[in-house]
């Protein structure tokens, strides 16, 4: 078959249940004792499972796989979390993560994860554990939990039936809790299938159910060429039935099954105790024939049971709506245009419900690309536990707003920078536990990570209580590296200095540590942050804490923008690179060894003159006695760009120019306006050298 | 035998040309085209193609002929090749031919120059008509523009 297609579906499952196995982890070792929390941890597993085998990663499936005994035990009750096997859990997650990220890369998913295993393993031999249930053992009926276990003779045999056309099937049946005579209704079970059939395999053995030696619960494999659903009323016809689970078996699941069995079997002996009673009765084994073929299917109640109500989309398909919707807006203006002209009323009446009807359809295809920021900071929790365990601090991290919603093209870029920031805060904010008791602070520090809307800027602020900025501090360091003078230092104001932190080269730490010191500094964030058309702004009270806020643009594929005219020509500049705009008279640019400068806020700045570096046809400045500028700003640098006239601001939706044209200096893409006409948009920051 | 295609025709001046059908996926009438400065000269700017950016070449430009006054008859052929959409300016074009790929020959030897090389062939379709069937990855291919710039220089 060929599973190429399933591939991105793969991907994306396995992504949302390794995200539900981390956060629910996260849950469970706040609450140890929660077994609902197990069970739907192990839900995840199990569909995880599931799906690697069928899609053929194999190691994979046999980490889920280990990790899914392990959880089998604890929500049996016979095992009780611990710390390191939390530990151990995380790090098998870990891997997985990069094994699907090896996927997600084109790769074939393997890995050596032989020593996560051997822990795993170790952890369900129950070494360096202690189980929970010390109950009775050398009771030698231990239900079967996932299957028999099956020597190969055994095996090739079923395996053989399957291939010759038999049924094989895998029988669990469950007696009556008041039978009185229990090695009857088994012998009278075994009878009737024997009828119509061939018993393979029983467990427990057929010696121990013939003297009554087993619990309520005995199981088999079978073949025969009856229907499953005759089998199934004809093991129910023996009285003191309660329920018999039937399932049909092909050559995967028989495999399968065999191989938990081994597993289970072999994990299991060593502190057998009825508990695991219970586990036949778990959800897994119960009542309907769904055991097998659940593994079979990818889950469809991803994310701990709430069926998900969306739809995935290709993110390439909504910018082709986009596209189409902005078409639809442009014959909307001339549509309005002609209908008002033409005066007659029926068509105004219609042409004005469609421009109702279009302006919603707008807002709802804007709100297509908008994900809630829940995706990236659903990974930070157990980033922060991990970065909290490393430095041995305590930290809680609140996370508040995770529903606000960001275009998917900032989504995908916001991630690093703020696990950047959230590690800073970790690790140079918050303070060791003994610090904090000295200052009277409480032994747990908390990293506030807020996200929320404010006009059309989203804010998410990482904000903690731990010692803040000690302005001395940073000025020495500055002074040091030559960041700024000693004049310069004695003026600057609190803020200035926060500043600092983002200047490049700068980095606080007095020593490099694992955790923030990677051998980027905060610049890095900033920059980022900057090209995405944000901003980032520290506030700190020394002892108190720190609060980095971080500002975006809902979304990147629409800007603000001055559209500008140079002769028959329109062109857009981004907002967020004007300083301001202005007139000048020809007589204030100056020479300056052969450069036009003019006077600029006490400062000289050179005059960059657009028409002829894009070579206009028909515009030049120089005809002019006075010149519209725009003052243009990269970093700390300033330029003016003259231009012929201001056409006003605007919304602009940016699209790219194609392949087929090389990079062009000073063009970073193009837009449409009202009138249909494409305009060029102005990259200014690449007139600054 | 080899397989039938179907060929857009086109003009350049008196020359008639072809492009396979699945390569072309509109044609249409001149639009405004806005300027793109800083590029190839045979480039003629990006249009607006229902919402979408796409450049234009004019084609006689590429090939090296004089450039001339659009008409009425002027039309754009908007081609996808190599995941690259780009519009190119032709004189007209209005027909549509099947053609059999045995009727075309290589490009015959006396078409020298850089010019063979956008050439996959010249088709004949009954006595008198030829017709030059383009290489359209030869003709959207940067790198020898780039080549030709640097010679230029």
């Amino acid at each position: 078959m060929d599973m190429n297609q399933y591939l991105t579906m793969f991907i994306d499952e396995s992504n949302d249940h390794l995200q539900s196995l981390n956060e629910n982890m996260l849950q469970l070792e706040s609450n140890p004792d929660d077994i609902g929390i197990v069970q739907i941890i192990f839900r995840s597993a199990h569909t995880l499972k599931g799906m690697a085998a069928t899609m053929g990663y194999e190691d994979l499936a046999s980490l889920t796989h280990q990790m899914e005994n392990v959880l089998d035990l604890v929500r049996n009750e016979k095992l009780k979390m611990q710390d390191f096997i939390f530990d151990t859990l995380f790090k098998s997650l870990d891997a997985l993560e990069s094994m699907v990220q090896d996927i997600t890369n084109g790769g074939d998913g393997k890995a050596d994860v032989s020593s996560i295993v051997a822990s795993l393993q170790a952890i369900v031999r129950g070494e360096g554990a202690t189980p929970a249930g010390e109950a009775a053992e050398g009771d030698s009926s231990v239900a079967a939990v996932q299957g028999i276990e099956l020597d190969e003779f055994q095996f090739s045999v079923l395996d053989q039936s399957i291939s010759e056309g038999h049924k094989v099937l895998y029988i669990q049946v469950t007696l009556r809790e008041d039978c009185q005579l229990k090695a009857v209704r088994a012998y009278m079970v075994f009878e009737t299938l024997e009828r119509s059939g061939e018993i393979v395999k029983t467990y427990p053995d057929v010696q121990e159910i013939e003297q009554g030696e087993f619990d309520r619960v005995f199981s088999l494999y079978y073949i025969t060429q009856r229907e499953t659903q005759d089998i199934e009323s004809q093991i129910l016809g023996v009285s003191e039935i309660e329920t018999t689970t039937v399932v049909a078996l092909d050559h995967e699941t028989l495999q399968q099954m065999v191989q938990e069995s081994a597993a289970t079997a072999e994990a299991v002996k060593p502190q057998v105790s009825e508990a695991s009673q219970a586990a036949a009765a778990s959800p897994e084994a119960k009542g309907t024939s769904a055991p097998v073929k659940e593994s079979k299917a990818p889950a469809r109640n991803a994310g701990g049971g709430n069926p998900s109500r969306t739809i995935r989309v290709d993110i390439e398909r909504l910018d082709v709506l986009m596209n189409l919707f902005s078409e639809l807006l442009i014959d909307r203006v001339r549509l309005e245009q002609l209908a008002s002209e033409s005066k007659n009323q029926e068509l105004t009446d219609t042409v004005e419900h469609m421009s109702r009807v279009s302006s919603d359809l707008q807002n709802i295809v804007l709100k297509l690309r908008m994900v809630p920021v829940d995706t990236v900071f659903n990974r930070f929790p157990r980033m922060v536990r991990d970065l909290a365990k490393t430095l041995d601090k305590k930290i809680d991290l609140i996370i508040t707003g995770a529903e606000t919603e960001l275009d998917r093209t900032v989504i995908d870029e916001i991630g690093d920078p703020l696990v950047h920031l959230l590690r800073n805060s970790a690790d140079h904010g918050v303070e060791p536990v003994a610090d904090r008791i000295a200052a009277g602070k409480p032994e747990t520090g908390t990293v506030h990570l807020r996200a929320f809307h404010s006009g059309n800027n989203v804010f998410i602020e990482i904000e903690d209580d731990g010692r803040g900025i000690y302005r001395d501090k940073i000025l020495k360091n500055a002074l040091a590296k030559g960041v700024v003078t000693e004049t310069e230092a004695a003026t600057m104001t609190d803020d200035e200095v926060n500043q600092l932190l983002f200047a490049p080269g700068f980095s606080t730490a007095e020593k490099i540590s694992d955790v923030s010191g990677r051998g980027v500094g905060l610049d890095v964030v900033k920059s980022k942050i900057v090209a995405l058309g944000g901003n980032v702004t520290i506030y700190s009270t020394p002892g108190k804490g720190t609060n980095f806020s971080v500002q975006l643009p809902l979304t990147l594929s629409i800007i603000a923008a001055m559209l500008i005219r140079m002769g028959s020509e329109k062109y857009a500049i981004p907002l967020s690179s004007i300083v301001e705009t202005g007139i000048i008279k020809r007589g204030q640019i100056k020479h300056v060894h052969g450069s036009r400068m003019i006077q600029f806020r006490e400062s000289l700045i050179p005059v960059i003159s657009l028409s002829r570096l894009f070579e206009v046809p028909d515009f030049d400045e120089e005809l002019e006695e006075e010149t519209e500028i725009v003052v243009i700003r990269k970093g700390d640098r300033l330029a003016a760009l003259t231009i012929d006239d201001f056409i006003g601001q605007s919304e602009i939706v940016i699209k790219n120019l194609g392949k087929y044209l090389p990079a062009i200096q000073g063009v970073s893409g193009a837009t449409i306006l009202g009138d249909g006409q494409v305009a060029l948009i102005i990259d200014a920051n690449a007139f600054i050298k | 035998m080899g397989e039938e295609i179907k060929v857009i025709v086109f003009k350049l001046g008196e020359e008639e040309y072809g492009i396979e059908v699945d390569k072309v996926q509109t044609i249409e009438r001149m639009m405004p085209i806005t300027r793109v400065p800083k590029t190839y000269a045979f480039v003629k700017g990006v249009i607006n193609l229902r919402g979408v950016v796409i450049p234009v070449i004019n084609l006689r430009g590429r090939f090296g002929l004089d450039e001339v006054e659009a008409t009425d008859q002027t039309r754009v052929i908007i081609v996808a090749v190599n995941d690259m959409q780009v519009g190119f300016i032709v004189d007209s074009a209005s027909d549509v031919i099947d053609l059999n790929t045995d009727s075309i020959d290589s490009p015959p030897e006396v078409v020298g120059g850089i010019k063979a090389k956008y050439l996959r062939g010249v088709a004949k379709i009954g006595e008198e008509r030829l017709l030059v069937m383009l290489n359209l990855s030869e003709v959207l291919n940067k790198s020898e523009i780039i080549q030709l710039e640097g010679l230029e220089e």
